[in-house]
Parts: C-alpha cells; structure tokens; sequence
C-alpha cells in the first residue's frame, strides 16, 4: 500500500503512535507539510540519513512545533498557498499539554489554519516512562512509582481538549488507534475546517506501558469500552458526536492488561476512584447507548 | 533622502525596503518602536507581510525560523531577557542553516532587572552561529541590515544574522539618516531564492536525529562558513559602497590607529564618544586612536592583530563582563596575539557601562590615563566605592 509514512522506522513493536502517524499523514495525503516536536516519532522516524517521511516535514526543539507551524502556516498565506496546502503540527503528550502547552494556546488563540495532533501515550516515553500532564490517575511511571506510601501518579489526566475547547476553536477531537478509520474521517474534517484544530489520539506504548506489543489495538480499544477514554468531538465548542459503547466493561478489565496498574488490581479502593473517573465520563459525554440527549457541551475530557 | 528619525522607526523603515513576508516578535524593551513600527507599515498597506503576534520571544523565533523554512524572507528583533528567552530556538535557526535576521536592542540581564545598555545579552549568545554586527551609530544600523540579509541569504552561507543596536542609545537616539531609496534597496538585495526549503513538490526532512556518526561534522560545517564570512563581509560592504556611497568595513573599523601609541578596541555607540576624546588628545599632540570591532562573529581575530601589532598599548574596553573569568573581548583580543612575534607591549583591560552606566569622555579619558600605568586586568571603570561598602547603609 502507497503511504506518506514509510516502513523501515525504528519504532518499537506494537507502538501505537507509528501507526497513527501513518493513519493521519495517509489521511491528510501529499499536499501537507509537517512540523514535528521532539519526541518518539520524530527520533524512530527521522535518524539521518534516512527519513520515513513523504511529505515535506520539519523538526526544530521540544516545545515549539505549535509556533513552527504558525511561522509555515503564515508563510504559506503570505505565497497565496495556505488553501492549497494543509500544515499539521504534532507532538507527544509532554510536548502538548506540559512543555508545549503555551506555544500550542499561542497557536490556536491567533486562529492559524493549522490541525495540531497530539499522540497521547500518557508519559514521556522516549525519556524513559516519566509522567507527564497527560499520566492518568494512579499511573505506575519511573517519577510516579507506586511504592508503600503511594499508588502512582496523583491526578488525573489534564483536561486538554476543554482547554482547547476553551480557545474557542472550530473543531477538537479526540481519536485512539483502536479505530483506524475514525482517525482518518476525523483528520479529514479537520483539515476541512478552516482556522486551528486540535486532535488527541490515545496511542498505547507496549515498553511504556508494560503491555505485549501484539494487543496494542486491544488494550486501545479497552479504553475506549471502560469509558476511560471516550471518543468525542466537538464543532465550535459544542459536542456533536460521541462514540457511544456496549456493553460498558469495567475498568478492570483495561487495567489488567498493562503492567503500570498492576500495582492496583489488588486494591478496591483505588480501583473504585478509576472506575468513578470512566462512571463521570459516561455520565459527562452520554457513552451509554441508551442515552439519547446529548449534554450539552463545551466540555471535554477526561 | 534624509530624514530625522529615531533608530527604532529608522529599522523599521529599512526592514520594509528589504520586505520580509513575515515578521514576528514579542514586546520587550528597548526593541519595541521597531516592531510596532512595522505594525503600523502593514496596517498601512505600505508593505505586504504577516505580523503573527505571539505569546513569547521563544515562539516569535520560532515562528520566523518555520517561516524562513519556507523559502520566504523574514524578520523578528528583540533584547536582553527576550534574546535568552529564546536561545534554545537562536542555535536551532543556525544549525538548521536558515536566513534569518533580528535586530537586537542590546540591554543589560536580570536579576538585579535593568532596561538599559551593555552587551551581556549578545556576548552570551555569540557562539550560537550567528553572524554579529555591532552598529556604531542609527546610519550604520540602517544600512546592515542590508548588508545582513545580503551575507545571510548568500547561498554559500545561509546562516543567521543579529544586527546589534545599543538599547536606548540607538534604538531611541534620533538622527538625521540618509535612508536608501527602495529601487537601490533593490538593486543590492534582490529576492530571496532558498536553496532548500519545505516545498510538496520536493518533500524534504529538516532537522532530523543525527547521532555521532555525523553530528560534528554539521558544526564543522557552520565553523567553515563563518571563515568565508569573513572574506564576504569586504565584498558584500564594497558593493554596498558601490550603490549607497557609503563606506564600511564591515569587520573592523581603524580610527587614527597609524601612527598610535595608545589605542583603545571596543564595540558599538561607546566608539563615537572614543572618537571625540580621540579628537580632543590628538589637538594635544597625544598619539592616541581607536579600532571598533564591527563583526563580533565571525571575530575578524587576523585583521584585529595585524591593526594593532605595531601599537605598543592596547586597552580592550568590554561592555559585557565574564563572571569569573577575563571580559569577554579582552580575551578574544588577547588570543589574536597568540603566537605572533609582533604585538602590544601591554593589552589592558576595562569593564564599563554595565547596566546603561554613562560612559563619559571622562571616563575613556581616564581609560587612555589608565594605559599609561600598569597592566589591568578586568579593571571595573566608574564604579561608586560608597555602594561597595561592607555595612551599606540604607540612606533612607
């Protein structure tokens, strides 16, 4: 198959952000032009002399892509090429919601016409499983371990598509590697919409993680059908789809799967707390089939 | 045509002669007339470019680095905490090899927080692969920007340049500037053609991993160029003389140096009120002269040493200080010597004007004093002793 993300990466085994990638480069197709943080995905896919990229694609520091991608963006409407010509930037979890959080509000309160994707692997895994803005609620991570005196990581996910939601932009999204497909309709909107978009992509990472590398695409899905991490979007701040589930699991059931909540499968009470924050995210976005009334919205997350 | 402007509208001007397509910068004093200068160029159809207005110095570089990638012209300025702000994006733009201009108001750094002159912001970032040129005066800071993007854009190189005003006393000074006509403007710096660039036609991949197997080898490379520089910089000011009628060195600039006794080497305005005390000794039979430094990278270290080999007293005058170490340009001076037969019987060294402290002609008077006395070393000019005291009273 012809793809914009070629093979031959040095990504690891059932990486979901090696795929994703390719989803959303393959959906947004030739006629795009790629800024990139430093992360993962930039050093798997990028080590000289050889590049997995198809389309022209630039990589500058940590925290910037956002800010890159404004600099591109603006030269492009300058040449008269902005409608012919998507600009993508993305990044890792840490890159978008920590370090690059303020270049990205930057990038979206100024309006530029640009989709920012974040690969939402919940921890800076190209350092090493530190935990990030985007760690989940009692997640096991090298600066979160569990241990006697704690259960992981102390708060939960930051909310970033409410707070991409809250600059007011035409379109936030959220997507996972689960469902390939959804990706690409959403990228595909996204690069529809003129002005800033925001899309955030669950993508499991089996080293990080601790899951095996040939249940990427079930684990993803677990987290989806827990509620724990539900598929929503959002056009002009309002919520118009959600992607609704049955039968709702159990939290459990996810977390068994990955090595950094095993710490917690023997303890109720914090199993309560996850099942609580999937139980709010049911309620908050209507994942259940049997819900009718979309809420109204503006809120995102998680 | 001439007009009395103040330095900052003066850039302004320059810069929409030289028409970038985008320009962005964040607000920080001195530097800010030049962009709201602009602002208002564009806002008046009087230049066709994209303001992008950002959150942070770190992305107003950045935005012009991703611009440049393009193809496109570009223009950012800032000062001081801005400048260190965004060092991390100042060596990125270099080692990506990209075009780009700025115009920094030189301004002292916090903490104790100062808005005024010296150069301790440049000088941190000189070994970023920049090129750096110091103005002396509003006309020469007009005219290299010019000769900026000139070198800049010159395929063999492609390297960045930082334009270097003194805060206040350029950016703020207004004098009357011969500002160039736009079909001269023109004529010496035509359109910008990248050699490179992100283009959908010919995708490409800028900046990617490149580990020990080649990374030397990238900074290998920029230190080569800024050798050419050094040879390009007469050229580019020679072509420069040929259009505008005026006359640069470009790397150094010797002022009654010939037949000197005593020359005191510095770097940006100081030099103008160098050449007044210079003036005034000379009418009292004093052999006495100046050399400014113009390029501060690449440092033009041969054409320095081979000016002041035969004079038998230097003094290095540095607006910057090292902290714990010789001022910064002293030590550069001092190492153009090494090795050679021919030097200074005596290199002295003077740390002035920090924090936008007055530079008197009696303070450059007592420097010339100074040299004929013993060696200094990082010698503190002006300094007040009754603020030095161990058990400072508070006056109030």
């Amino acid at each position: 198959m012809k793809t914009l993300f070629n093979s031959g990466h040095t990504a690891c085994a059932g990486c979901g952000q090696s795929m994703a990638a390719r989803l959303v480069i393959d959906a947004a197709g030739p006629n795009t032009i790629v800024v990139n943080n430093t992360g993962c995905l930039e050093v798997f896919s990028t080590k000289f002399p050889e590049s997995a990229w198809g389309v022209p694609w630039i990589h500058s520091l940590f925290e910037n892509a956002a800010a890159v991608a404004s600099g591109v963006e603006s030269a492009l409407t300058y040449l008269g090429k902005k409608d012919s010509i998507n600009v993508i930037a993305q990044g890792g979890d840490g890159s978008t919601a920590d370090i690059g959080l303020q270049a990205l509000s930057g990038m979206l309160e100024r309006g530029h016409d640009i989709l920012y994707v974040c690969y939402d692997n919940e921890a800076y895994m190209n350092t090493g499983v530190q935990r990030s803005g985007l760690t989940p609620f009692d997640t096991n991570t090298s600066t979160s371990p569990a241990g006697k005196q704690s259960t992981g990581n102390i708060r939960p996910k930051k909310p970033m598509p409410e707070i991409a939601n809250a600059h007011g932009i035409p379109y936030v999204a959220t997507a996972s590697t689960a469902f390939p497909q959804d990706i690409q309709r959403k990228v595909k909107k996204a690069l529809s919409i003129k002005g800033p978009k925001y899309m955030q992509i669950h993508v499991p990472c089996p080293l990080g993680w601790r899951s095996d590398t040939n249940l990427t695409t079930l684990v993803a899905r677990l987290a989806v059908e827990t509620g724990l991490y539900p598929l929503i979007e959002f056009e002009n701040g309002v919520l118009t789809a959600r992607r609704q589930i049955s039968p709702l699991k159990p939290v459990e059931e996810y977390l068994k799967t990955q090595g950094r909540f095993k710490h917690l499968l023997n303890k109720p009470e914090e199993l309560k707390k996850i099942q609580e924050i999937a139980d709010s995210n049911i309620k908050k976005y209507g994942l259940k089939v049997s819900e009718v009334t979309p809420p109204t919205a503006g809120s995102g997350g998680t | 045509m001439k007009e009395l402007l103040e330095g900052s509208y003066a850039v302004a001007e320059i810069i929409k002669r030289c028409k970038p397509g985008v320009i962005s910068a964040y607000p920080i004093t001195p530097q800010t007339h030049i962009v709201e200068g602009l602002a208002q160029i564009v806002a008046n159809g009087e230049l066709n470019a994209q303001c992008v207005n950002v959150e942070s110095e770190h992305s107003a570089a950045s935005v012009v680095l991703g611009a440049s990638a393009i193809g496109i012209r570009t223009f950012t300025a800032t000062s001081s905490q801005g400048l260190f702000y965004m060092a991390e994006v100042v060596y990125n733009i270099a080692g990506l090899r990209l075009p780009v201009v700025m115009t920094v108001a030189a301004r002292a750094i916090s903490a104790p927080i100062n808005i005024w002159n010296d150069h301790q912001d440049v000088v941190s970032l000189r070994d970023a692969g920049w090129i750096q040129l110091h103005a002396e005066d509003v006309q020469e800071a007009v005219d290299l920007h010019l000769i900026a993007y000139k070198i800049a854009e010159n395929n063999s190189i492609m390297l960045p340049v930082m334009v270097i005003m003194d805060g206040f006393i350029l950016t703020h000074g207004v004098e009357t500037i011969d500002m160039p006509e736009q079909a001269d403007v023109d004529k010496f710096l035509p359109p910008y053609k990248a050699p490179y660039k992100l283009d959908v036609e010919k995708p490409m991949t800028f900046g990617p991993l490149v580990d020990p197997e080649s990374y030397m080898e990238t900074r290998y490379a920029i230190q080569e160029t800024l050798k050419d520089v050094l040879n390009l910089i007469p050229k580019v000011t020679a072509e420069f003389a040929k259009v505008f009628g005026r006359t640069y060195n470009g790397l150094i600039e010797e002022y009654k140096t010939k037949d000197a006794e005593r020359v005191i080497v510095a770097v940006g305005s100081v030099c103008g009120t160098i050449k007044e005390v210079v003036d005034e000794l000379r009418a009292k039979g004093k052999k006495v002269g100046v050399l400014r430094v113009v390029s501060y990278r690449p440092f033009p270290a041969q054409q320095i040493s081979e000016a002041l080999k035969n004079i038998p007293k230097v003094a290095v005058v540095d607006r910057a200080v090292s902290l714990g170490s010789i001022a910064p340009l002293a030590g550069e001076v001092k190492a153009a010597f090494f090795g050679k037969a021919k030097k200074p019987k005596m290199i002295s060294s003077f740390v002035v004007g920090l924090g936008g402290r007055d530079i008197t002609k009696d303070s450059i008077k007592e420097i010339f004093r100074l040299l004929t006395g013993k060696e200094k070393q990082g010698e503190f000019v002006d300094l007040k002793p009754e603020l030095l005291k161990e058990n400072y009273e508070d006056p109030v």
